[in-house]
């Protein structure tokens, strides 16, 4: 790896490890979902209902680490802080590898 | 940005899966025939990059929170198709693992954040910058580039949930997916991606894209077309 891109990666590894500052900030600002990205509880208390269509597809995939958080929606702020952190590190590594494998491979096959 | 599961209706959702679709078909074939092996590694840090800047939710106090997506500085630095490539895979893998916009939702999401974009960013960066090789009018180019090409694509988003009422309501007429109507969807999210979000975006790709040009001034395809062939 030449010398610049070792220094892009510890920059982008600095930033995985600020990325608590994502839930930090939000939440002494009070500030909440982003628009239109309500769960069903929340939409229900925002209108009164939840729209038929979208009641049936909303638990159309069961992700693994829903919201980058290991916890569940009771966890404490410091596990929250902690899944945020491995969440990004798995996230930044996951999509590393995979658009290094897909470019590598259309590369390749090219000239 | 990123449209959950049920918000958007099928009428919307498929035909959105065969955009996207159609313009990863032909991102294949572009780069096929322009990405060196040397970038490779550059693609796979421009995906980390825009995984991580999604990660900074940023606050409009006591109301929404939004973020950059780190779409307009990788299509500068690489190339808007290398944008289309790289942050449709993040936005993917975000559905899948971490439940961040929805699956039936990700033709969607990739057509407003890994299409939309980073062709509306590269256009108004190409369009400001000119026959400019540096220095001030870079900057602007690159700030509005990131500053617009966000705001457009929080438009498009916005339209398609702003649509959904008028194409699919229940027996008793109430909406069956994304319940609020253009005049409430638009607006809303228009102004929160003016202020503050898309000044986030302007700003880091502006920085980024002085930070390169000092160091690796050869690696910014929209500078340098010496880089990568057209």
């Amino acid at each position: 790896m030449i010398r610049f891109q070792k220094k892009l990666w510890i920059g982008l590894l600095i930033m995985a490890l600020l990325t608590p500052l994502g839930i930090l900030v939000p939440e002494t600002f009070k500030a909440g979902d982003a628009w239109g990205e309500w769960g069903i509880e929340k939409l229900e208390k925002l209108l009164g209902y939840v729209p038929e269509g979208l009641r049936k597809l909303a638990d159309f995939w069961k992700a693994p680490i829903p919201d980058y958080n290991f916890g569940g929606e009771g966890a404490s702020m410091t596990l929250q802080v902690v899944s945020y952190i491995v969440s990004g590190l798995l996230g930044i590594g996951i999509c590393a590898f995979v658009v290094y494998v897909v470019s590598r491979f259309i590369a390749r096959h090219g000239k | 940005m990123h449209i959950p599961d049920g918000y958007l209706g099928p009428q919307t959702y498929l035909p959105l899966y065969g955009v996207s679709i159609g313009f990863w078909a032909i991102a294949q074939k572009k780069l096929k025939k322009q990405l060196s092996l040397k970038h490779v590694p550059y693609l796979a840090m421009a995906a980390a990059f825009s995984f991580l800047i999604m990660m900074f939710n940023i606050p409009i106090p006591g109301g929404t929170t939004g973020h950059a997506v780190g779409a307009t500085i990788i299509a500068i630095l690489l190339g808007p198709w290398t944008a289309v490539l790289s942050v449709s895979v993040v936005l993917i893998i975000q559905a899948l693992l971490f439940g961040d916009g929805g699956i039936t939702a990700v033709g969607a999401n990739c057509f407003n954040m890994a299409i939309v974009m980073p062709f509306v960013s590269y256009w108004i960066f190409k369009l400001i910058k000119g026959k400019a090789a540096g220095g001030e009018r870079l900057a602007v180019a690159a700030f509005l580039a990131g500053y617009l090409g966000l705001v457009v694509a929080a438009l498009v988003t916005a339209f398609e949930f702003g649509i959904q009422p008028l194409i699919a309501t229940g027996a008793n007429g109430r909406p069956l997916y994304a319940p609020y109507p253009l005049s409430v969807a638009m607006p809303a999210m228009i102004l929160e991606h003016l202020f503050p979000f898309g000044i986030v975006e302007g700003l880091v790709t502006m920085l980024l894209l002085k930070y390169f040009l000092k160091h690796e001034p050869d690696l910014v395809y929209a500078v340098s077309d010496s880089s990568m062939n057209k």
